[in-house]
């Protein structure tokens, strides 16, 4: 990872707790995204995906706060940049699209307006041109007959063209990174397709490093390169996409592909991983996941794993794997 | 500065800027289209609210004849022109009556007093017609004090929060934990009682309530996704206030200002009847009017022309201001179409 676009190392992100105590949400992080390429950080709800997305954009709110780390993007540090050299990074470099397209719109401007502030704001380009390039990244993210919904209001649009109005939102300023915060929950199925299709296709047209944030690991087959799996605010797992989906280590990792349904054994019922992930406050001292890891050996309880390097670049924080394949 | 030529002044203003509005907006497809819905919807209001405008112009240009000599000569506008120049009676008279109304003198213009005279034998039409001025001027003039004013802290306090919050809703509870209509009177008492002055009281007790709503949308528009969206797009703060929340408060806005201006002409009728209102108010024709009801016979045209005008103007305003809502409205269009 010597070409790393974005380099993140030992990200804190922490909330206040009871008695003034700081719970982080995010817990020493490492991760690194190359250029061009699409890293999937996968997991349950609540596990600190997002928080790790906001902390790198340097938006995470109040009164949550980044304790330690560094975010480093092209070799640049962005912890502690000045407000407004921060806001030249967001948009410009690092660009975001969110869960909720039905939101994530203003709804008294359109479509077509809000393409073209996005084009403006990191660059002294002129009306004419901007509408230019507003309607040829209409015509980029697959949106039918772009002057017509150029000027359409948000609510005049579906809920797959409207991901893509911001698809194309986020693409303005030709950033180099985007980070997908569950780009296609909200959608649906068939239209979630197309998505992760355009996704892939502009991430390969572009050269648009993309770090994809989401708890389907259907998303994760058609789009990812790498896989990091977050749990409880801890990376546990992270390799190739085919080295993870197809012979995960983790048992966190095992538990939620058994838990995909799945087309070849239909009516079968759906494995489930008991119990849910702990709030902050309530981390084990030992394995996080301990409490409903169905190896759990008795060193679990004790201490936390070490994150293990394995071949191909992959890693994983298990005591049952690192006991098997020592370093 | 004499009294008729700022009158003049801000006529020639208010002409000149709706002329460049009207220019502007003739550009915009989007404005020719919402305002001729308008029309379309309520063409009656919209009717009346122009000839309320248009007696309210006429009563603001106002000239003094040459008189050498006589320097006392009052300026007369061009709705005072509209009639005789000494077109009053000594006293009472019913409408179109040929005598007073005790004594049954003959009058000095029989049989053209539409609607009658008051007990100082003024013309009522042309009072009533001179109220539109007032009327206009304390609405007018008031929101655009007020809602600026409530625009500027409530988008403040909601959106940046904390000791700005504080501070914001500090004054907005001690202001609305006053009686208004003592503190207006107070207010009035300490400025003076100009047409000025009355509108700046009446700003200053009628910005609390929609600065309120303001602080309250602004709470809720600064966390929607939105919002986030455009921070993580790198928008500076100030322009997503301006670009991205307070295009969103546009329809509380309109709906406010039309709501404030038919509430702000109804106190001054109010205040009118404690002795603070302005001189040639419908507010001050009704307290007028006041013993006249208990006379008997009673005499109402006086009464009933004030209220008339002013129920005209407050009701044509709402209808507009509802249909102005509704068609900027882009949740409304959907149904429409």
């Amino acid at each position: 990872m010597s070409e790393a676009l974005l380099h993140v190392e030992g990200l804190l992100t922490s909330f206040p707790g009871a008695r003034g105590a700081r719970l982080p949400v995010v817990d020493r992080v490492d991760l690194a995204v190359a250029r061009g390429e699409a890293l999937a950080l996968v997991g349950e709800s609540g596990c600190g995906k997002s928080m790790t997305a906001l902390s790198i954009v340097g938006l995470v709110p109040k009164p949550g706060r980044i304790d330690a780390g560094s975010i480093r993007m092209r070799g640049r540090e962005l912890r502690g940049l000045p407000v407004t050299a921060m806001r030249r990074v967001r948009g410009a470099e690092i660009a975001m699209i969110f869960q909720e397209p039905a939101t994530s719109l203003n709804p008294v401007q359109t479509a077509g307006a809000q393409v073209v502030e996005a084009i403006t704001l990191h660059e002294r380009v002129a009306r004419g041109e901007a509408r230019r390039r507003a309607l040829a990244l209409f015509e980029q993210v697959g949106i039918p007959d772009p002057p017509v919904r150029f000027g359409a209001y948000p609510h005049q649009l579906s809920g797959g063209l409207k991901q893509r109005v911001m698809i194309a939102i986020a693409l303005a300023a030709r950033p180099q990174l985007l980070i997908a915060d569950e780009p296609t929950t909200a959608l649906d199925v068939t239209i979630q397709a197309q998505i992760l299709e355009l996704l892939a296709g502009l991430a390969r047209e572009t050269g648009t490093a993309i770090l994809l944030i989401t708890h389907d690991l259907g998303v994760v087959n058609q789009l990812a390169d790498r896989v990091a799996v977050m749990y409880a605010g801890r990376i546990v797992e992270e390799g190739t996409r085919a080295a993870v989906l197809a012979a995960p280590r983790h048992p966190y990792t095992h538990g939620l592909l058994r838990s995909m349904p799945s087309l070849a054994q239909p009516g079968e019922r759906l494995a489930e991983i008991p119990g849910v992930v702990p709030a902050p406050d309530a981390w084990p001292p030992g394995c996080r996941f301990e409490g409903r890891c169905a190896i759990a050996l008795a060193v679990c309880r004790a201490r936390e794993p070490e994150r293990t390097r394995l071949d191909g670049g992959a890693a994983v924080r298990c005591h049952a794997v690192a006991g098997e394949s020592p370093q | 500065m004499e009294g008729h030529v700022l009158g003049n002044a801000f006529a020639a203003a208010i002409v000149l800027l709706a002329a460049l509005a009207a220019w502007r907006l003739r550009a915009s497809a989007f404005w020719r289209e919402r305002l001729g819905e308008i029309a379309r919807r309520r063409p009656i209001a919209t009717v009346v609210v122009a000839l309320y405008l248009g007696v309210a112009l006429l009563d603001s240009v106002a000239w003094r004849d040459a008189q050498p000599g006589e320097a006392s000569v009052e300026a007369r506008s061009l709705l005072d022109r509209a009639f005789p120049a000494d077109f009053r009676e000594r006293s009472y008279s019913a409408p179109l009556a040929a005598v007073e109304f005790y004594g049954g003198a003959a009058l000095a213009h029989p049989g053209r007093h539409l609607l009658g005279t008051d007990i100082l034998g003024r013309d009522v039409l042309h009072l009533a017609l001179g109220g539109a001025r007032v009327a206009l001027l304390i609405g007018g003039l008031t929101s655009l004090i007020a809602i600026p004013l409530a625009i500027a802290l409530g988008l403040a306090a909601g959106y940046l929060g904390g000791r700005t919050d504080d501070l914001v809703f500090f004054l907005l509870s001690t202001l609305a934990s006053m009686p208004s209509i003592l503190l207006l009177v107070a207010l009035i008492m300490v400025i003076g009682r100009g047409p000025v002055q009355v509108c700046l009281a009446l700003a200053v007790t009628s910005w609390v309530n929609f600065c309120r709503v303001v602080r309250g949308e602004t709470l809720k528009l600064r966390e929607l996704d939105y919002v986030s969206a455009a921070r993580a797009l790198g928008v500076s703060e100030l322009r997503i206030v301006w670009r991205h929340v307070l295009p969103n408060l546009s329809h509380l806005v309109v709906i406010t200002f039309v709501l404030t201006f038919s509430q702000l002409v109804l106190s001054e009728a109010i205040l009118s009847w404690l002795g603070v209102g302005i001189d040639g108010s419908w507010g001050q024709m009704i307290d007028q009017a006041r013993d006249e009801l208990a006379r008997d016979p009673i005499i109402a045209w006086n009464l009933g022309a004030a209220s008339a005008a002013l129920f005209g103007l407050i009701l044509a305003v709402n209808l507009v201001g509802d249909a102005l809502r509704d068609v900027l409205d882009p949740h409304t269009l959907r149904e429409r179409t």
